[in-house]
């Protein structure tokens, strides 16, 4: 099984420590991963704001750099719902069909393909999880409270294995943060009022770190917690994952 | 105005935001429970879409249906191309019984006709019964919700408005003070009243009857007291079988207000003896909705208002922001198959979080439609010249590492050498509140790089 490692742009740019913690826990975990170099972005970003026409060329070259792996992983979940959801702009050749299928999220590859919780990490702290909303409802990460299904969570399963690590409750389990991509700019009042309320939950809460399986959603917090001062760090769920004492 | 510039503006005032979000989300938190309290809610939301979805793909055959039975049952059926047509229609059956005072139970489909005010000016009164309804009336303002009208006022502003309009006494917000002083104004009315004007929720077909649910019971008042009763509906409000309310009264109510049934959910059939009783059943623009393929499942809606109780964005933008007679996520979907132009700040009014969609008791897709609109939006309505070229430049950068690598390069310089004052200005959206993130040493790809190289 050879997997290729998708370190979407804005983490490859500003947040490489995520793309190491992922790098580093996919070999842990005896994973034959390779980082294809060149690669660029999703597209994503486009395709929110109603350019998806333009964004054709830089799908294509996601498929192209990631065609020959059997498994395509990345640290970010709403990078990976875009490529399995909008994908559809590209003619759907064998290799486009299959690059979607093969795409996986991080926690949801170590739990649903390689079948593994406890990574022998350890973190003790008081850890709140922000669920990001692609990842959950778009990538059906856990249950979310609007649906009457069984609970379960992919993040709380591989943090409840963290020794040490304590799990906090929320107010509210799994409410957006108000990133939203080109959201957090063209809405800029509700996106910071939503992730002032999304800290304060935390907060509130007794929480130390927020943890999260994509890390756009927690650069628009960190960015909230920095601007006010809170005592509050942000991680990503990589890193908490990759952490030994 | 965008939807931007009216949350912003409804945000000065951080403290209604915060009461606004917590009732909203109050009457979330009693769905939650509701629809946990019955077995098999996700079967049901299966069903009901299943269902609407039926209904929508033989809507012809259904209305035919529904109009011979409703006129075997001695009801007049009218058809109404339009909110015009709609708004002539029931002016004239008004004329005809010389009906001066009218009372009205809910109906979002005469606000969409904006029946009021077009009656009005013909020298009709019409009182709107619901309570909420009533003192967003007072107010000269449209509902903010469309179960809840009047959610965006606070008790002390009802207070101030049935002082000037009731003559009451300052009560410094008692509810249940405020609520007797409506119900004896109200009671007039109702007794007043020539006609009674309601709104349907579920029109069925195999029978010609309808169900309107209230919890007031100002519906059954209304058209029991008065000697004619309209019920204005739109078209998608069909369902096949009278045994098909039971899923849908089940979804109806525990969506909208987490209650297991609505306190009055009447079934009218036919009129009462020397009555009359009409339905005038109407299009704007649902058959141009219904034939756009990617946007049709919105007709699903039973417009519970659930949608807008979960919204992260409604609950902290009120509804009066989105400018439109459907608000909310629901309405963002609807509104700009209406007036595209008018209504293409509505689409972008979301952060895709899907749970609208997953809050929807007739499972429409919501988000997805969202995202749909706005691929539209950008190519049907003139984008700012810039917004436009930057979109492409991003593309053509983003379709080439070595340009990316660049960009990335220098953007990364830039973020760490350009001084905060100038990074977190006004000009900058995002470090206006938030700070940038620090930069440091390489980027992963050039990490990735020297690790490999070694
Ligand atoms: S779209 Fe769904 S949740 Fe929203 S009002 Fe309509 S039926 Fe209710």
């Amino acid at each position: 099984m050879k997997v290729g490692l998708f370190i979407p742009c804005y983490i490859n740019q500003l947040y490489p420590q995520v793309g190491i913690a992922s790098l580093e826990l996919l070999e842990k975990l005896g994973v034959d991963v390779e980082y294809p170099l060149g690669q660029t972005c999703c597209g994503q970003p486009l395709g929110n704001s109603g350019y998806e026409d333009d964004s054709k060329g830089t799908c294509q070259l996601f498929v192209e750099n990631f065609k020959n792996y059997d498994y395509i992983v990345g640290p970010s979940g709403s990078c990976v719902y875009h490529v399995k959801k909008h994908f559809d702009i590209l003619e759907q050749t064998e290799d486009v069909k299959r690059v979607r299928e093969n795409t996986y999220e991080l926690c949801q590859f170590i739990y649903q393909v390689l079948g593994k919780t406890d990574l022998g990490a350890s973190f003790p702290h008081k850890v709140g999880i922000h669920k990001s909303c692609h990842g959950l409802r778009g990538l059906r990460l856990g249950s979310c409270s609007e649906r009457m299904d069984p609970h379960f969570s992919t993040e709380e399963n591989l943090l409840k294995e963290v020794k040490g690590l304590e799990l906090k409750t929320l107010n509210r389990a799994d409410e957006c943060c108000g990133f939203g991509g080109t959201f957090s700019v063209f809405e800029e009042a509700i996106s910071v009022k939503m992730g002032k309320d999304r800290i304060q939950d935390h907060i509130d809460s007794d929480v130390e770190v927020i943890t999260g399986a994509d890390h756009s959603c927690l650069m628009h917090l960190e960015g909230l917690i920095n601007r006010n001062k809170q005592p509050l760090k942000v991680m990503h769920i990589a890193e908490i994952l990759n952490s030994s004492i | 105005m965008a939807h931007a510039e009216a949350a912003a503006k409804f945000n000065e005032n951080e403290a209604k935001v915060n009461w606004h979000d917590k009732a909203l989300w109050f009457v979330r938190q009693k769905r939650d429970k509701q629809a946990h309290k019955i077995q098999g809610w996700e079967q049901l939301r299966d069903y009901a879409s299943a269902l609407k979805a039926n209904v929508l793909s033989n809507l012809d055959n259904y209305l035919v249906q529904f109009e011979e039975n409703a006129k075997k049952n001695g009801v007049t059926v009218h058809w109404a191309a339009n909110a015009e047509e709609h708004n002539k229609i029931v002016h004239s059956i008004l004329q005809k019984h010389n009906a001066k005072k009218i009372v009205k139970s809910k109906s979002m489909l005469t606000e969409e006709c904006h029946l009021n005010p077009f009656l009005e000016a013909n020298d009709i009164e019409v009182i709107d019964t619901d309570l909420g309804e009533r003192i967003v009336q007072l107010a000269q303002e449209p509902p903010s919700h469309i179960v809840l009208p009047a959610i965006h006022k606070t008790k002390e502003e009802v207070d101030e408005l049935f002082q000037e309009h009731l003559g009451t006494k300052p009560s410094g917000g008692n509810p249940e003070y405020l609520t007797r002083e409506a119900r004896k104004h109200l009671r007039n009315k109702f007794l007043q009243a020539d006609a009674a004007i309601t709104g349907v929720n579920f029109a069925v077909a195999d029978t010609g009857g309808f169900v309107v649910c209230t919890n007031e019971g100002n519906a059954d008042m209304g058209a029991h007291l008065a000697k004619v009763h309209i019920a204005c509906m739109g078209m998608e409000k069909l369902i096949p079988q009278e045994k098909h309310l039971g899923i849908f009264l089940r979804l109806l109510a525990r969506s909208a207000t987490g209650q297991p049934i609505t306190t009055y959910s009447s079934y009218f059939n036919k009129p009462e003896e020397g009555k009359e009783m009409h339905i005038v059943i109407v299009d704007n623009g649902r058959t141009e909705q219904l034939s756009r393929e990617d946007f049709r499942r919105s007709l699903h809606c039973i417009r519970c208002g659930a949608c807008m109780n979960t919204c992260p964005i409604y609950r902290r933008s009120g509804g009066h922001s989105y400018d439109a007679t459907i608000p909310g996520p629901i309405g963002s979907i609807l509104s700009p198959g209406k007036d595209l132009t008018k209504h293409s700040s509505l689409p972008f009014a979301s952060t895709l979080c899907g749970s609208c969609s997953d809050v929807c008791p007739v499972k429409i897709n919501i988000h997805e439609q969202l995202y749909k609109w706005r691929q539209i939006i950008v190519k049907d309505v003139p984008q700012p010249f810039v917004k436009k070229n930057i979109m492409k430049a991003v593309g053509s950068i983003l379709a080439k590492p070595k340009t990316y690598d660049f960009v990335g390069k220098s953007t990364r310089f830039m973020l760490k050498n350009t001084p905060k004052s100038l990074i977190n200005s006004k000009i900058n959206t995002w470090g206006h509140a938030r700070d940038l993130p620090e930069v440091k040493g390489d980027n992963f790809e050039e990490w990735y790089k020297k690790k490999t190289e070694k």
